[in-house]
C-alpha cells in the first residue's frame, strides 16, 4: 500500500487469483449441487444434454456466432463437429493412460495412426493389399492391431518411470510416423484415398449428401457414449482402484498385492484400443489419409487437451479437447499465428492453473496438497 | 542338517509350532556397508515376535528383505516352506505377508474405504472383462471387498470414517488405517514397522490390545518397536539386532536380563516418550 | 537369396564410404554433443527434461544470422568469403551473440515457466506440458518472423581441405575422405566446450554449488546454497553451449528454418541419454556415438532412414540401460 507503482502488478495477479478462486468455488459448488439432485433429475438432465449434442449440427442461434461456417472462410460446422467428436474419443482413450493410470504417453498418436491406416489398407481399393473389406470388418481389425501394438510398446517400456516413459513413447510415435512416411504399404505423403465409410443405406443417402458429415458426427457421439460408459465401469472396479493406487504410490501398491505391471499394460492396451477406434473413425470420415496427418504436434495437442481440461475426469477432458480443437477453427482470423497462441496459452494456463480448468475433485486436491507440501518444505528447510 | 537340529531342539523344549517364516543366515551388503550380517531367526505361527535394537541396527532392512524389496547378498528367507527370495512384492503379499511402513504409506487421496479395498483386491481376481460386463465374480468381489472394509474399519476402531480421505485423517487414525489395509490382504504374517511411533500412552495401550486381537484372529505378528514397555507388554518372543547382527533371541524376561542387550541399549521402560 | 545379396550390397556401400561417413558422423555428433550438454545439465540438477532446450538452440542460430546481417554479411551477397581476420572477428561476435541469446532465453524460460511450477511442487507432467508450450511458442514465433521460410547463412568460411585420408594406402577398399577445416573446428569446439564446462563444474565454487544441488537439494539449501541461483546458472550454461552449437550448425548447414529445433533436440536428448544423462562426459560421448551411428546407419539402410536410427537407439538404450553408457555422475540415477 505504500508504493502504488510497485504494488500494481502484484495486485493485478492477486485479483486474477481471487477471480479464479471464485470460479473454482462455483465449479465445485455446481458439482455439489449436481450430486445433491435426485437421480431422476440427473438422468433427465443427462438425456437433455445428449439430445442437445445430437441436435447441434442443426442449431444456429442468431446473435451467437458459434458455428464455424458463419464466419468467413469457415469450415463446414458438421465437419468441425465430427472432428471434435473424434478427438474427444481420442482424449478419453488418452485419459485412461495418462489421467487414470498416470503413465506419461507422448506418442499416443501412434495408436491413432495404426487404427487409421488399418482401415485404409484393408478397406480401400487403392491400397497395396486391396482386400476391400467393408467398414464393419476393418474396425475390429484396427482395434485388435492397435491393442497388440499397445502391448508390444508397453512390455519393454512400462518398467520405466516418469519422464523416461514419456520420451520413449514419443520416440515410438515418431517411428510410426516415419514408417508411415517411408513405407510402401502406407504410401507416404501420397496417401491412400477412397476409404470405406459405414454403410449408410439408401434412406440415409437422400438425407446425407456428400460433404455432410453429420452421420459421422452422430456415429462418433454414439461411440463416445459407449466408451465413456465402459471406462466408468472400469474406473469403479478393481481395475480403476489399482490404477489409482499405482498412480499414488506404486511401491506401496505392489506391497498391497497390486500387480502393477499387468494393470499398466492393460491401461496401455485399453487406451490403444480407443485410440485405434478413433483413428478408424477419422480415416473413414475423411476418406483419405496420408502421413502428414500424424505428427508430433497433434500428439502434443491431445496431451495438452486433457491436461488443460483437467485430467482424470471425463468432463474436464472433453472440455479441454473442445477448447484445443474448436477454438483454432473459430478464431481463424489469427491465421498462421494460431500455433503461437496455442504455445503461449499452454504456458500461461499451466503456470496459473496446473490442475486444469475442470479438474476432478481428486486431482484438484492432489495439486493443492502438493503445493502445501512445497510451502512446508520452504518454511522448515 | 541345521533343520533337523532345529526340529530336535523344538521337540526337546516342547514347542511344536512350526516356523512360519525363517530367515536363514541372511547377509545384505550395500556397496561397502554391511546392513545385515548372518541374521538367522524364525517366526513361529501364532506368536507375536518383536524385533528390537538401537537405531541403525538393521530392523527395517530386515523387514524389507522379508517383504521382497531387497534381495539378500547371501542366505535366504523361507515362508511356510517356500523360498521367498527373488519373488516380486505382489507375489509375496499373495503368499501371505503384509506390512505397514515406518513413515505411513497410505494412498493419500483415496478414502479410508478405498485404501482397504485395494488391500482386499489382493485376493480378488476379477479384471477388465469382469468390470466391463459386470460379471457375477465382479459383483461378488465388490460386495466382499466392501464387507471386508466395513468389518476391518470397525475392528481397528475407525468405523464412521470410511468416506474420509486418508490424508485428512488424524495421525493415529492413519496408522490404524494402514494396519486395516494390511489386514485386508489376508496375511498369515503381519509385519508392523514401528506402529506406535508418535503415539501417546493411551494410544499405545489401545495398540497393544489391537495387536493381541490381531493375533487372536489367527494372524502371526512381527513388529519393530522402540517402546520397550509396549514390547514387553505384548511380545511372546523378542529378537534383538545390533549393527546388523542378531545378539539375542528369547522370551521377554530373558531379554530384559541379557547383558548384551542391556549393553546395546538401555532397556528402560519408556515413560518419557 | 536376393535379400541376403541386398544386405551384402548395403554393407558394401557402408564399407566403401566408411571414412567419409565416419568423419561426417563425428562432425554431426559434435553438434549433438554441444546441445546434449544443456539437456544433461538441467536433468542432472532438476531431473527435468527441458523440452524447450531445442528452441534455445534455435534462437541462437537466428540470432547470429541477424547480427551478421547487421554487420553487413548476409547470405546470397556474393563477393566471396571475407579475409581471415574478418572471419575470426565475425565468428567471435557470432558465437558471443548466439551464446548470450541462447543463454538468456534459457534463463527466461526457467524464470517464467519452470520456477512458478517448482514453487507449487507441480507433478512432472505439468512441467512437460509447459516445456512443450514454451517450445511451440518460441518456434512459432520465429516462424512468424521468418514467414516459415528457410533463412540462409552468410558464407563466412569456405571449407578448405586440411587433410586427406586415403585408406587405400593401407590396402583397405575405402574411399578417401577430405577433412575440412570447418569439420575440424566443429569437433574441436565440442571438445573444448565440454572441457570448459567440466572444469567449471569441478573446479569452481559455482560448479560445486551445481553439483551439490544435483545430489541433494535440501541439504545444499541447508548449507547455504542459493538453489534458485544455481538453477539459473545451470540453465545459462546449457544455453551457452547451445549457442556455440548454433553457430557451428549455421556454418555447417548453411540454412536454418524455424522448425529444425524439434528433431535436433530429440537427437541431442537421445545422445545425452545414450552417454548417461546427468553426466557431462556422457553427453560428449553420446553425441559423437550417435552421429556415427546415424551416418553408418544411413550408409547401410539408405539416407531416408537416418532419423529413425536416433529413435531406435533411444528406445533400445532406455529399455536395456536407462542410465546410459557412462552412468549418472551429477546426481543420483533415476530411472
Amino acid at each position: 500500500m505504500s508504493a502504488p507503482e510497485k504494488v500494481r502488478p502484484a495486485t493485478f495477479v492477486s485479483k486474477v487469483k481471487a477471480a479464479d478462486a471464485k470460479r473454482a468455488a462455483a465449479v465445485s459448488g455446481f458439482r455439489d449441487r449436481w450430486s445433491d439432485l435426485p437421480k431422476i433429475w440427473r438422468i433427465l438432465a443427462a438425456v437433455a444434454g445428449i439430445a442437445l449434442l445430437f441436435g447441434l449440427p442443426n442449431i444456429a442461434i442468431p446473435g451467437i456466432p458459434f458455428r464455424t461456417d458463419e464466419i468467413p472462410n469457415g469450415t463446414s460446422f458438421s465437419f468441425v463437429l465430427s472432428s471434435i467428436a473424434i478427438y474427444v474419443l481420442v482424449a478419453i482413450g488418452l485419459n485412461v493412460v495418462v489421467g487414470m493410470a498416470g503413465l506419461l504417453d507422448l506418442g499416443y498418436i501412434g495408436f491413432y495412426a495404426v487404427g487409421a491406416y488399418t482401415v485404409a489398407i484393408f478397406g480401400s481399393p487403392n491400397s497395396i493389399v486391396a482386400t476391400e473389406y467393408p467398414w464393419l470388418v476393418c474396425v475390429p481389425i484396427a482395434i485388435a492391431l492397435t491393442m497388440v501394438s499397445g502391448v508390444i510398446l508397453g512390455m519393454p517400456t512400462l518398467r520405466l518411470r516418469g519422464d523416461y516413459l514419456a520420451i520413449v513413447t514419443l520416440g515410438f510415435g515418431e517411428i510410426i510416423r516415419l514408417i508411415a512416411v517411408n513405407s510402401a504399404v502406407t504410401n507416404g505423403q501420397r496417401g491412400i484415398p477412397v476409404i470405406p465409410a459405414p454403410d449408410k443405406g439408401l434412406v440415409e443417402e437422400t438425407f446425407f449428401p456428400v460433404g455432410d458429415f453429420r452421420s459421422h458426427y452422430w456415429l462418433a457421439l454414439v461411440l463416445i457414449i459407449i466408451v465413456v460408459f465402459a471406462v466408468r465401469r472400469l474406473e469403479h472396479s478393481r481395475v480403476g482402484r489399482s490404477w489409482l493406487a499405482i498412480r499414488e504410490d506404486e511401491d506401496a501398491a505392489s506391497l498391497m498385492g497390486v500387480e502393477a505391471f499387468k494393470f499398466k499394460l492393460w491401461a496401455f492396451a485399453i487406451g490403444a484400443a480407443i485410440g485405434g477406434l478413433s483413428g478408424a473413425l477419422f480415416a473413414s470420415r475423411t476418406g483419405f489419409i496420408n502421413s502428414d496427418g500424424f505428427n508430433l504436434l497433434l500428439s502434443v495437442m491431445f496431451v495438452a487437451a486433457i491436461v488443460l481440461g483437467g485430467q482424470g475426469n471425463i468432463l474436464g477432458v472433453t472440455l479441454g479437447t473442445v477448447l484445443v480443437f474448436y477454438l483454432p477453427e473459430r478464431f481463424r482470423f489469427l491465421e498462421d499465428k494460431r500455433e503461437l497462441v496455442f504455445g503461449v496459452a499452454l504456458i500461461v494456463i499451466m503456470v496459473l492453473r496446473p490442475q486444469g480448468l475442470w479438474p476432478s475433485r481428486r486431482r484438484a486436491r492432489e495439486l493443492k496438497d502438493r503445493k502445501l507440501e512445497a510451502k512446508e518444505a520452504i518454511v522448515s528447510g | 542338517m541345521a533343520d533337523t537340529v532345529k526340529a530336535a531342539d523344538a521337540e526337546q523344549t516342547g514347542q511344536t509350532t512350526a516356523p512360519l517364516l525363517s530367515i536363514e543366515d541372511v547377509t545384505l551388503r550395500f556397496g561397502g556397508v554391511v546392513a545385515l550380517d548372518g541374521v538367522d531367526f524364525e517366526v513361529r505361527e501364532g506368536e507375536i515376535l518383536a524385533l528390537i535394537g538401537p537405531n541403525g541396527a538393521g530392523k527395517t532392512t530386515c523387514f524389507n528383505v522379508m517383504t521382497g524389496l531387497y534381495k539378500p547378498t547371501e542366505g535366504r528367507v523361507r515362508f511356510a516352506g517356500d523360498t521367498l527370495t527373488g519373488r516380486k512384492p505382489h507375489q509375496i503379499t499373495r503368499m501371505g505377508i503384509a506390512r505397514t511402513f515406518q513413515n505411513i504409506r497410505l494412498f493419500p487421496e483415496m478414502t479410508a474405504e478405498e485404501n482397504i479395498l485395494v488391500g482386499a483386491d489382493a485376493h480378488h481376481r476379477s479384471s477388465v472383462l469382469g468390470a466391463l460386463f459386470h460379471l457375477p465374480r465382479f459383483h461378488r468381489e465388490e460386495r466382499d471387498g466392501r464387507a471386508v472394509a466395513r468389518e476391518l474399519l470397525e475392528f481397528v476402531g475407525l468405523d464412521g470414517l470410511s468416506g474420509q480421505v486418508a490424508r485428512n485423517l488424524s495421525y493415529g487414525d492413519q496408522r490404524r488405517l494402514e494396519i486395516a489395509r494390511a489386514l485386508a490382504t489376508r496375511p498369515k504374517l503381519l509385519c508392523l514397522d514401528e506402529p506406535a511411533a508418535g503415539f501417546n500412552p493411551a494410544e499405545k495401550e489401545r495398540l497393544q490390545q489391537l495387536i493381541r486381537d490381531i493375533r487372536d484372529r489367527g494372524h502371526t505378528v512381527l513388529l519393530i518397536e522402540h517402546d520397550m514397555r509396549l514390547v514387553m507388554g505384548v511380545a511372546d518372543r523378542i529378537v534383538v539386532l545390533e549393527f546388523g547382527q542378531k545378539i539375542a533371541d528369547g522370551a521377554p524376561a530373558e531379554i530384559r536380563e541379557d547383558p548384551r542387550v542391556i549393553a546395546a541399549y538401555l532397556g528402560v521402560p519408556d515413560d518419557a516418550a | 537369396m536376393t535379400y541376403l545379396a541386398a544386405q551384402a550390397d548395403s554393407f558394401g556401400d557402408l564399407w566403401h564410404n566408411l571414412a567419409d561417413l565416419t568423419v561426417s558422423g563425428l562432425t554431426q555428433g559434435s553438434i549433438y554433443a554441444l546441445i546434449a550438454l544443456g539437456y544433461t545439465l538441467v536433468y542432472g540438477v532438476l531431473q527435468l527434461i527441458n523440452f524447450a532446450h531445442s528452441e534455445v538452440f534455435l534462437v541462437g542460430t537466428f540470432g547470429s544470422i541477424v547480427v551478421w546481417g547487421w554487420l553487413g554479411y548476409a547470405s546470397g551477397d556474393g563477393g566471396g568469403v571475407p579475409g581471415l581476420g574478418m572471419v575470426i572477428l565475425l565468428l567471435a561476435v557470432g558465437v558471443i551473440v548466439a551464446a548470450l541469446i541462447s543463454g538468456g532465453t534459457a534463463v527466461l524460460i526457467e524464470r517464467v515457466a519452470y520456477r512458478p511450477l517448482r514453487r507449487k511442487n507441480a507433478p512432472r507432467l505439468i512441467f512437460l506440458i509447459t516445456a512443450i508450450g514454451a517450445s511451440v511458442a518460441i518456434a512459432e514465433f520465429v516462424g512468424v518472423l521468418t514467414d516459415r521460410k528457410p533463412v540462409g547463412v552468410p558464407a563466412l568460411v569456405s571449407p578448405t581441405t586440411q587433410w586427406q585420408i586415403d585408406p587405400r594406402d593401407i590396402g583397405l577398399d575405402i574411399q578417401p575422405v577430405n577433412i575440412t577445416n570447418l569439420q575440424i573446428g566443429i569437433v574441436l569446439s565440442a571438445v573444448l566446450m565440454w572441457f570448459a564446462l567440466d572444469s567449471f563444474l569441478n573446479r569452481t565454487k559455482f560448479g560445486l554449488g551445481i553439483r551439490s544441488v544435483a545430489q541433494n537439494e535440501d541439504t545444499a539449501a541447508l548449507m547455504g546454497v542459493n538453489k534458485d541461483r544455481v538453477i539459473m546458472l545451470t540453465f545459462l550454461l546449457g544455453g551457452l553451449a547451445a549457442g556455440v552449437a548454433a553457430v557451428l550448425y549455421n556454418l555447417k548447414i548453411g540454412t536454418v528454418t524455424f522448425n529444425i529445433g524439434f528433431l535436433l533436440g530429440l537427437k541431442a536428448f537421445t545422445a545425452a541419454v545414450l552417454g548417461g544423462i546427468g553426466n557431462l562426459r556422457g553427453a560428449l560421448l553420446g553425441g559423437l556415438l550417435l552421429g556415427l551411428a546415424e551416418n553408418w546407419g544411413a550408409g547401410f539402410f539408405g539416407s531416408e532412414w537416418m532419423n529413425a536410427v536416433a529413435f531406435v537407439v533411444l528406445i533400445v538404450i532406455l529399455m536395456f540401460r536407462p542410465t546410459g553408457l557412462l552412468g549418472d555422475s551429477l546426481g543420483r540415477a533415476r530411472a
